[in-house]
């Protein structure tokens, strides 16, 4: 069901995406996203060796917060706004848990907008991945 | 480690120099590929009668998706995709490099069939002190995305930290 302004207030939560990429996936977002870099899928890359594993793109967690933040729309709306920080690197095949929280809901212009605050937990808990978005409703 | 990173009026000068125009394409194979790629299971990303159904011109493009940028060996960066030619580069010597993070800023919707003139250049330069690596020249670069109809339909800004 698309998202709609009453269906939220500030403070709800977006329903959690969990995902563990590994090295297959990362490979499929390499050929979509156009990142070839080896730090993102080769094993025996200099800085994936000095590092002790390759690592998951920054851009794919920023797409995966994206995958987020569309599910809970649901296409009631449309981002305005989505950014994020790259905090700390993770580890192909670890759980991650992405979610946010509604921090702003207001009307501007004739618009609904809110606010949204986002997170990108590793297995230890830690946020590695922060960001936000600002989202205008169609309803 | 850098000793003293300085903002010369050289590097100054850099500032909002816009690259020559690349162009990106949206298709309907570019979009499932990066939906996939994200691991999306909402079939707006992937079947046209459902994008058309939650009333979209074609398959949509996900966020942070902007297209995929035309590849031409000699012309474009082999490991990244994107055109080898961003403007001016900035001489500051630094050898190590990290991707701060990404803003995406969208004025109109991109949808399968439109093709986006991308400039770039290079937004601000700031120096931030860092615990690990001492200072960091910080790069922001700013991409805008203009459609076939000559609307700019958004704006991608990303920080390089070099140190």
């Amino acid at each position: 069901m698309p998202l709609t302004w009453n269906a939220f207030d500030e403070g709800s939560a977006l329903p959690e995406l969990q995902k563990a990429p590994g090295v297959t996936q990362l490979v499929k977002y390499a050929a979509g996203g156009g990142d070839f870099n080896p730090l993102h899928h080769d094993f025996a890359f200099p800085q994936s060796k000095t590092l002790g594993s390759i690592i998951i793109h920054g851009r794919f967690k920023y797409a995966a917060l994206g995958e987020l933040v569309s599910n809970w729309l649901d296409h009631g709306g449309r981002i305005r706004t989505l950014s994020c920080q790259y905090r700390g690197m993770d580890l192909p095949d670890q759980p991650m848990v992405l979610g946010g929280t509604v921090t702003r809901k207001w009307e501007e212009g004739g618009e609904k907008l809110a606010e949204v605050k986002l997170f990108v937990n590793n297995a230890g808990g830690k946020n590695t991945t922060p960001g936000s978005a600002v989202v205008v409703l169609n309803n | 480690m850098a000793e003293k990173i300085e903002i010369t009026e050289e590097f100054n000068a850099v500032i909002g120099v816009q690259s020559d125009p690349w162009i990106h394409e949206v298709t309907t194979t570019s979009v499932r590929a990066f939906a996939r790629g994200v691991g999306y299971s909402d079939p707006v990303y992937f079947d046209e009668e459902a994008a058309k159904a939650a009333g979209y011109r074609s398959l949509p493009c996900p966020p942070t998706y902007l297209g995929t940028p035309v590849f031409i060996p000699g012309l474009s960066n082999d490991t990244f995709s994107g055109p080898k030619n961003t403007g001016p580069s900035l001489n500051h010597g630094l050898k190590n490099v990290l991707d701060g993070g990404a803003e995406t800023e969208y004025f109109a919707d991109i949808c399968a069939g439109d093709t986006l003139s991308v400039t770039s250049c290079c937004s601000d330069l700031s120096i931030r002190e860092s615990k690990t690596t001492g200072q960091m020249l910080i790069v922001t670069s700013e991409s805008t995305y203009t459609n076939q109809e000559g609307q700019v339909v958004a704006k991608q800004r990303g920080q390089g930290l070099f140190y």
